[in-house]
């Protein structure tokens, strides 16, 4: 790992973190991928090619490297909790009515987690996992990517799905399994799930959507091989600091390197997973230092900051399309503001007073407001306006959803297989004719009627 | 010829010259006291029976153990700190300290790994999974690793290590977190595999997991935690252990012989109930408690008397230890059947998150009852 005080000095701050090895090989890399296998010895030369590491200089003496002594990875800041700039190279690419429309994005996302956190306490959904604190990392990062690009989720990327038109109406059809909810009924609350949009369905074990990042990045690359008129695509991948631990993390991230998949591995580092702390989780520098011992190039970014987890993803995004696609890391660092989830009180593990340092300290909601406010294009009122209209909004997409029928009856047999096998046809059969034999006996209103569905499919 | 080799065998070859023995008497009666979440022990009545949560149980087990043994410890996610996912870690931190009472990272695969490795080296690590589909990020370690290093090292290497924690299908959790996987480890050569029902058989054989020089699966169940139960004196005392590979003929009767195992045990009492109070009919109901090794000689005992099995579990009905009971019992015992076995288990779908769906998946007593009956063709 190269030592940071050796970098250029004056080097832009945002510069993602170059893997010696890919520096030092790139066009090696590029010309002929398994060249390295049969590379020959120099006499006298200074570096040794074994096969493991080409350019390994020889020493005399023996020096164990100490994590300790590097320093720790830097994290990148466009704009300070004040919403002041600090990156001088900074300008932003939005217009002002697209930050506003992103901004609101973030409030959704947080005031939703209000109402939804409470409706879950009061018994009408059966669990719910909020994201204050990191509607930043979701929304700006899913900001800079092209909708054609695909999307795996962890679960805590409300604004991803926001971001990218998922409407208030699809966020409240899926938690009340209702009859539109595209999952139809079938997974826990927040595991979304949209093909228009791009975003493979949530998958709750953890850190199973990263290899498979890799894979679908593998075949965005063979694809466009074989039909260059397809536009490039990455695969953008969101984990936690606590996934990263997962033995599928590992995994994840040393195939994309090998294969050279154009993938962007997003880590929300937030503080903790679910109870327990980055300290106890991990003694290296964060996820960021993981990126470079699997020679991808990474970037640690400061989570809160709007602008820094946008201008990162679109960098990321550009680094992850050259030399024929390879992967990148981007490390967000956060605070979970909120409970893992409704099963979770968070108190019982760390100060409340902890949490509230952190909501008054820096908040990213607050800080790109700031940064509005002071660019003239946000004030109170509008403020105001916008958390009462996106309540309002909120509301009554929940009371839509909640009085919705449930998806028709027969859905219960489909998907299971591609197509019914012939028991489960023979059971379909079977419910229908004891539905029709007994009309009386069966309350069929709650469930949307046979004409909608795929009944004889 | 194969079949002379299982440990059975024996029972095909006496099968006919041997007559019924009356079976175990149940040495105290099934109470079907629910508690919420809350740890409740009772004050000890005049017999000295006390009322145990099943959590209260396995956290006894646990202490005891670890009292006894420094070799003991316990890992796994939010086992200290958090007091265990579901509690049954509750008060082991402050007791035991953080050495033996530890925290892990999320890493399934990395701290099975490193429990095995410790079990490998001499010591006793209880390796929780929050849930046991989570141990699925793992299987490698214990199916690879911890079942047969013992047997491909030459026998120079024990591993004595307990895996715990709920398995089977919770509430409204999916399918993701809705399975049973009695049948994935009950096939592994080399692993026992245990699953308690009541507070005695959670504490005993607990006990007997943490001690057995191998690799045991112990699989809870997340619906039976608060559950209370009286718990004998005996079983009250730190050197309870249940001997595994014995069942438990819980309830005694001589129509139909219901074979179940975890919280299906308790379903089966209250269908047995049932069955008496409408039909007059008497169920026995067998407690598996050991599914790897499992105890087809107390099935088999009990089948020569009532000549009829129902065997119930929540499991998927394909390859899963309702087909092995109903195979066994099929080998060793055909001439003492009046009617085929049968089986009520989960149905064969992936678990639905709708509630009423979920509920239909998975035996109920009504529904236990409804077959029983149907069975004995009441």
């Amino acid at each position: 790992m190269r030592r940071l005080s050796q970098l250029p000095a004056g080097r832009r701050p945002c510069a993602f973190q170059q893997p010696p090895s890919l520096a030092a090989s790139a066009c090696l890399l590029q010309s002929c991928r398994r060249k390295s296998s049969s590379l020959s010895q120099r006499p006298d030369a200074k570096h040794v090619s074994f096969p493991g590491a080409v350019k390994s200089a020889f020493v005399n003496t023996m020096h164990f490297e100490q994590p300790a002594s590097y320093p720790a990875l830097p994290t990148y800041r466009a704009v300070d909790q004040h919403g002041e700039v600090v990156d001088s190279a900074f300008k932003p690419d939005l217009s002002d009515e697209e930050v506003i429309k992103l901004y609101r994005d973030m409030l959704t996302v947080s005031t939703m987690d209000l109402i939804m956190f409470d409706a879950q306490r009061q018994g009408r959904l059966s669990f719910y996992m909020v994201s204050a604190g990191e509607e930043a990392v979701s929304v700006a990062t899913a900001s800079a990517l092209e909708k054609e690009d695909v999307i795996f989720c962890q679960y805590r990327e409300q604004g991803v799905f926001k971001q990218r038109g998922f409407s208030l109406a699809d966020f409240m059809n899926q938690l009340f399994a209702n009859r539109k909810d595209p999952g139809r009924g079938r997974n826990m609350p927040v595991h979304y799930g949209s093909r228009e949009l791009n975003i493979h369905t949530i998958s709750s074990p953890l850190a199973t959507q990263l290899p498979q990042a890799s894979g679908a990045a593998y075949a965005l690359k063979i694809q466009r091989m074989q039909d260059p008129s397809i536009p490039p695509r990455v695969v953008a991948a969101y984990f936690g600091e606590g996934a990263a631990s997962e033995g599928d993390f590992h995994a994840a991230l040393n195939i994309a390197a090998t294969r050279s998949c154009p993938v962007i591995f997003i880590c929300r580092n937030n503080g903790y997973a679910i109870s327990t702390p980055t300290l106890e989780q991990y003694r290296g520098d964060g996820i960021a230092s993981r990126g470079l011992g699997y020679g991808i190039e990474t970037l640690r970014v400061d989570g809160n900051d709007f602008w820094a987890v946008r201008e990162a993803t679109k960098k990321a995004r550009e680094l992850a399309l050259q030399d024929g696609g390879k992967p990148v890391l981007i490390e967000a660092m956060t605070y979970r503001v909120s409970h893992h989830s409704t099963s979770d009180d968070s108190f019982a593990y760390r100060a409340r007073v902890e949490v509230e340092d952190w909501k008054r300290r820096d908040n990213p909601i607050a800080r790109l407001r700031k940064w509005m406010e002071a660019r003239g294009i946000w004030d109170e009122t509008k403020e105001k306006d916008a958390r009462d209209g996106i309540r309002r909004d909120v509301l009554k997409a929940f009371s839509e959803a909640e009085r919705e029928k449930k998806p028709p009856v027969w859905t219960m047999f489909e998907d299971v297989y591609e197509n019914l096998t012939p028991d489960l046809v023979a059971q379909k059969k079977a419910l229908r004719e004891q539905l029709e034999a007994y009309p009386d006996e069966y309350d069929l209103g709650e469930f949307e009627s046979d004409s909608h569905s795929s009944a004889d499919r | 010829m194969s079949r002379y080799l299982r440990p059975a065998a024996r029972l095909a070859a006496t099968a006919r010259a041997q007559v019924a023995r009356p079976a175990a008497v149940s040495p105290f009666l099934y109470k079907t006291a629910v508690v919420s979440g809350l740890q409740k022990r009772t004050y000890a009545d005049a017999t000295g029976v006390k009322e145990y949560t099943v959590r209260d149980a396995l956290n006894e087990a646990l202490a005891e153990e670890l009292e006894a043994n420094d070799k003991v410890f316990v890992m796994g996610e939010e086992v200290a700190q958090y007091n265990g996912a579901y509690k049954v870690t509750k008060g082991l931190l402050d007791r035991f300290g953080e050495k033996r009472i530890i925290d892990t990272p999320i890493t399934e695969s990395g701290f099975t790994g490193l429990a095995v490795g410790a079990a490998l080296s001499g010591l006793h690590p209880v390796c929780e999974f929050m849930t046991f589909n989570f141990a699925m990020q793992a299987i490698d370690q214990i199916v690879n690793s911890a079942a047969k290093t013992l047997y491909m090292s030459g026998g120079i290497q024990p591993c004595n290590i307990t895996f715990r924690g709920p398995n089977g299908f919770a509430a409204g959790v999916g399918a993701q977190h809705s399975q049973d996987y009695s049948a994935w480890y009950g096939s592994i050569p080399g692993l026992k595999v245990v699953a308690p029902w009541s507070a005695e058989d959670a504490k005993g054989l607990l006990k007997a997991s943490i001690r057995d020089p191998n690799p045991v699966v112990f699989l809870e169940n997340e619906l039976m935690y608060g559950q209370s139960f009286p718990m004998s004196e005996a079983a009250q005392k730190d050197d309870f252990v249940l001997p595994f590979g014995k069942a438990k003929v819980e309830r005694v009767g001589k129509d139909l012989t219901i074979v179940s195992l975890s919280r299906c045990v308790g379903q089966a009492m209250v269908a047995a109930e049932g069955l008496k109070k409408k039909y007059g009919v008497e169920a026995e109901v067998i407690n598996l408690r050991s599914i790897k090794p499992l105890d087809i000689e107390t099935i088999v005992k009990s089948v020569k008397k009532t000549h009829r099995l129902l065997a119930v579990e929540s499991g998927f009905p394909a390859y899963g230890v309702s087909a092995e009971i109903l195979a066994l019992t099929m080998e060793y015992a055909f001439d003492y059947l009046d009617a085929p076995a049968q089986r009520v288990t989960g149905a064969d779908v992936p678990t639905p998150y709708a509630q009423k769906l979920e509920e239909m998946s998975f035996p109920t007593e009504p529904l236990i009852e409804q077959f029983a009956a149907k069975m004995l063709r009441l």
